[in-house]
């Protein structure tokens, strides 16, 4: 499987300043591995020693939040967009 | 109609209505809770009251006693229902508010006699809070109530929009509502999964994107304090992005059905759609939704008149949630 995977700008200046990237993987687990290996400067910012995500990373399957659907383990198909943004404040909502 | 003493005594008991007529699916009903109709103009009037009524029980704040100042992040609303509340019971506000907020939210501010001290725009809410929180712990003499991390936030709604929402919407099979504080949610959510647990709760977020190119790396991240305190993990069914397009195409759609209604509940109204669209067929469902507040506010982002391209545009430079 190969799905696109949008950088948020913070982390576009480790993969050379791309904003999308394309990469293997199955699920999203090994999607991010998969990322931290060809970009190390990546490394402790998308996933924690023991596999798990970032505490501050979220990553959303087509805009669905993979915290919600299976976390590392979220299945990934060939035309799925990967979003990886930043947790913030989402401000007063309304 | 009723005869009220107070405009206070006006917040909150708002109405809900049907806009199944938008539904994708003739078996899914969608119910969306008017918040606009609250006196300040949004859901953020319960939360004021409730962390200013909290704040006196405890004692922080005191009825009569002048020179007592608060100050708080905010991207516009909590502020506004703040300033309204601050003004009624003899406190003076500080808001610590965004550059990129739509001028309409400043002004209404002024109206009720806040003061404002502006934060960078680049750095979202997240400066917001920062910089509020720096600026409490040098004046420890001002008051804090920390919207972001005070349980007088879900409490309010806990207490008051959840039991609306069951008492008008008793057949409700899903929540859906806007992630910011996460007071709403946590507090509704809890409530409602209590009563009736088969209910989802679905959260609606806007995409960070160019809001926080300021932050420098993942670790300025901000989750809210309630969100944790209360198990905002393992309470939500679903978290879903609804990018400023969808935003204002839903946010337009809902004239359709009469209603002139914030960006955000166009946001939270796409995030019903998604939902609704998941139900399988020949199953009924009832989505309740929230609309945070109504249009006045984002008159001025041409959001119903512009051609909608630039209206996208313009929405990815504003915090409109």
């Amino acid at each position: 499987m190969a799905a696109t995977v949008r950088l948020p700008t913070l982390l576009r200046p480790a993969a050379g300043g791309v904003t999308t990237l394309t990469v293997e993987g199955a699920t999203i687990g090994e999607v991010l591995v998969s990322l931290t290996t060809t970009y190390p400067a990546m490394r402790g910012q998308l996933l924690n020693d023991d596999g798990t995500l970032h505490r501050f990373l979220n990553v959303y399957v087509n805009d669905d939040d993979v915290r919600y659907l299976g976390g590392v383990d979220a299945p990934v198909d060939d035309a799925d967009e990967i979003t990886l943004l930043p947790a913030v404040a989402g401000g007063a909502f309304a | 109609m009723t005869r009220y003493a107070s405009v206070l005594d006006l917040i909150g008991s708002t109405p809900v209505v049907d806009v199944s007529a938008l539904s994708p699916k003739a078996n899914v009903a969608i119910l969306t809770k008017l918040e606009g109709r609250n006196p300040a103009g949004s859901v953020k009037d319960r939360v004021a009251l409730s962390l200013v009524d909290a704040a006196e029980r405890e004692g922080r704040l005191v009825r009569g006693r002048p020179g007592q100042t608060l100050i708080e992040p905010s991207s516009g609303n909590t502020g506004i229902a703040l300033a309204m509340v601050c003004r009624l019971r003899g406190y003076e506000l500080t808001v610590v508010l965004p550059t990129n907020v739509s001028p309409e939210r400043r002004q209404l501010l002024m109206a009720w006699g806040a003061r404002i001290i502006d934060s960078p725009g680049a750095e979202g809410s997240n400066g917001a809070v920062r910089l509020a929180r720096r600026l409490a712990d040098e004046h420890p003499e001002w008051v804090f109530l920390y919207q972001y991390a005070n349980p007088a936030n879900p409490a309010a709604h806990y207490a008051t929009t959840g039991p609306e929402i069951l008492a008008d919407v008793p057949e409700v099979t899903h929540f859906v509502a806007g992630l910011g504080t996460s007071g709403t949610l946590m507090g509704v959510g809890h409530y409602l999964k209590e009563h009736r647990p088969s209910v989802q709760v679905w959260a609606v977020e806007p995409p960070s994107g160019e809001l926080v190119d300021g932050l420098r790396s993942l670790d300025d991240g901000y989750i809210p304090p309630i969100f944790v305190d209360q198990g905002g993990a393992a309470l939500l069914d679903r978290k879903v992005v609804v990018r400023p397009r969808e935003s204002i195409e839903w946010t337009r759609r809902l004239t359709d059905v009469g209603l002139f209604v914030g960006l955000s509940a166009g946001a939270t109204m796409a995030g019903a759609i998604k939902c609704a669209k998941e139900i399988p067929d020949g199953q009924s469902a009832t989505i309740v939704t929230i609309a945070s507040d109504d249009g006045w506010k984002y008159l001025s982002t041409g959001a119903w008149s512009d051609d909608v391209d630039s209206v996208v545009e313009r929405a990815r430079r504003i915090i409109y949630f």
